[in-house]
């Protein structure tokens, strides 16, 4: 398949099959390598997560708030309990714009049997609603994140040490506003992908970042579905980088195996966190989870839409916001580490400075790197069992049918090729 | 018999980026999507459909430095195929920042040819208008929504005058 749709960013499949087997997956992110961790050598610090921002345009801002918690960890700056607030809040804004974009523009036209959100009939009156409701959500969140951090793509008011601008009341009170406006399309998007026929059960270790006290984003220790527990430091030495050498992105193992990052994980880890008010409209939903069937993780984004809608409506209404200014701390030699969620699941940025800030060296660990595995061994689970000769498959099942059922599971991984490289071209090979 | 104008045939590229352009035009579709329905006919645009199709267009937003020599054919056709073709984006406009390997220290180039020639990526990123002719360019690190607004009714206003 020469090029997956509906993802964001380039990836292209080869599928080797001999006697009706699958022989060989060849997952491949063709993004082309923009080098990013080479790039950020020689640069000043305080330039470091701007830089970063620019490894992908829809996380952009999880790259800025792990490069800025990277950055932090080595300079020694603690950020002020109004920072923390605003980080939340803007993580809040990424959550629900970037969510929306991959449910209804990605996922949601495979349900409909439509080719393009895009193609939702007006004169229908659940399609056009929905039409409606997509632009909505994804707009409550594209405000939020601008009154809060600038921009949603490369944010502007985030930086090392606190932000550059303060939320105004007028902007706080619309905030407001439009998400609690947004609030009942997400509802009715939560029980569109919780009745949605798709399912790929697989069983995997779960990973994410689970903050100590309510569900969110950043801080807090790194769980497993396995039971372990470490600190954002032990992240990295925790995993093992594999090379695919078709691919212009790293793989990475967990105990020696593939394992999931993202809102499945977050979800089947820490559901007992969400915001009461989510807990109690998608009581019926968050039955389904923990899950190991990866087509939930459009499931439980929406309900992490629904979270980011609750929990941020109520740190608005609660908190003033007044200007304070960036906390500073001198230079030194030193190294840092900053793991956050980004939508897509754990993002790990480290950073390693010189005495004069410049910095020597960096690695960033994104989450579509760490599925990569999991989505090649599922892909060829799922092509196995469409064969002709499994118990599954029907009679000589249509390549275009195989194309599209690949296509709609990796659209549930929501990959975000972009990032993996620093959707799909398959290539069949019949043996 | 409709006496509405036909729609505009469009294509939407991205090359060697982080895409943050087609995500600006996702936020523009929050306000705009009603109309944009009515005027245009995304033809090949895989970010939001799987049935594209690569014949002809009206105009072609192209996002994105091009790094390989299958990019800078692809960009090459797709000129041939458009009566405009808008760049959008710091990378296609300045080929920076998805090209900064072109400034990379002799040592740092060292460093990374073996993945340069590994993926078979071109000795120097370059921006569009290095390989193709560029009707529009809309700059920006993502660009502005109101400047790609304004770019967009401009040309749209130029192709409807010219249908009549």
């Amino acid at each position: 398949m020469e090029r997956i749709t509906k993802v964001e960013g380039n990836a292209s499949l080869t599928l080797r099959v001999k006697d009706d087997k699958v022989t060989d997956v060849n997952f491949k992110i063709s993004e082309f390598k923009r080098f990013y961790t080479e790039a950020m050598k020689g640069k000043a610090v305080m330039g470091v997560p701007q830089l970063l921002a620019r490894i992908c345009g829809t996380c952009s801002n999880a790259h800025i708030l792990a490069s800025i918690t990277a950055g932090e960890s080595a300079l020694g700056i603690t950020p002020s309990e109004q920072t923390k607030i605003l980080r939340m809040l803007t993580a809040h804004g990424l959550m629900i714009r970037d969510h929306a974009l991959h449910l209804y523009l990605f996922s949601m036209p495979d349900i409909y049997g439509k080719d393009a959100f895009l193609d939702f009939d007006e004169n229908d009156a659940e399609q056009h609603q929905l039409l409606h409701d997509g632009f909505e959500v994804k707009a409550a969140g594209n405000f939020l994140a601008t009154l809060v951090a600038g921009r949603s793509v490369h944010a502007t008011y985030p930086t090392i040490g606190g932000f550059l601008h303060f939320p105004e009341k007028q902007g706080i009170a619309e905030a407001i506003r439009k998400l609690e406006a947004a609030r009942p399309a997400v509802l009715r998007l939560i029980n569109i992908f919780k009745e949605a026929p798709f399912h790929f059960k697989r069983e995997t270790t779960y990973m994410a970042l689970v903050p100590e006290k309510s569900y969110g984003y950043l801080g807090g220790k790194i769980m497993t579905s396995k039971g372990e527990i470490f600190g954002e430091d032990k992240f990295r030495e925790q995993l093992e980088r594999v090379v695919i050498p078709y691919s212009q992105a790293s793989g990475y193992k967990y105990g020696g195996e593939g394992y999931m990052v993202g809102a499945l994980a977050r979800m089947d880890l820490a559901k007992d966190k969400l915001h009461p008010n989510t807990k109690e409209s998608a009581r019926d939903a968050l039955k389904v989870f923990p899950s190991a069937d990866v087509f939930q993780n459009n499931l439980a984004q929406a309900i992490e839409i629904l979270h980011s809608i609750d929990e941020s409506v109520e740190i608005l209404k609660n908190s003033t916001f007044k200007a304070e200014p960036i906390v500073r701390a001198p230079n030194r030699d030193a190294v840092g580490m900053g793991v956050v969620e980004a939508p897509r699941g754990t993002l790990y940025h480290k950073i390693t400075l010189g005495a004069d800030g410049i910095v020597k060296e960096g690695e960033v660990i994104v989450p579509t790197g760490q599925n990569q595995i999991n989505i090649e061994q599922d892909i060829g689970r799922l092509v196995q069992e469409l064969l002709p000769a499994s118990p599954t498959g029907g009679p000589d099942t249509p390549k275009e049918k195989i194309e599209f059922e690949i296509e709609k599971l990796i659209r549930a991984y929501d990959p975000c090729m972009s990032c993996a490289a620093h959707f799909l071209k398959v290539n069949w090979r019949k043996e | 018999m409709s006496d509405e104008p036909k729609k505009l045939k469009i294509g939407w590229f991205s090359f060697s980026c982080c895409e943050d352009n087609t995500i600006v035009m996702t936020e523009v579709l929050n306000d705009h999507w009603a109309d944009w329905k009515k005027i245009f006919d995304f033809r090949y645009a895989p970010v939001l459909k799987s049935k594209n199709i690569f014949d002809e267009f009206d105009i072609a937003f192209v996002e994105g430095a091009i790094a390989s020599p299958a990019q800078e054919e692809r960009v090459k056709e797709i000129r041939k195929r458009s009566r405009k073709l808008v760049a959008i984006g710091a990378c296609a406009v300045t080929g920076l920042p998805s090209g900064q390997r072109n400034n990379f220290t002799p040592a740092q180039k060292e460093a990374i040819q073996f993945l340069v020639d590994r993926f078979g990526a071109l000795p120097k990123v370059l921006k569009v208008s290095e390989v193709v002719p560029v009707d529009v360019e809309v700059g920006g690190c993502p660009m502005n929504p109101d400047d790609f607004l304004g770019a967009v009714n401009r040309l749209v206003a130029e192709m409807r005058k010219s249908q009549t």
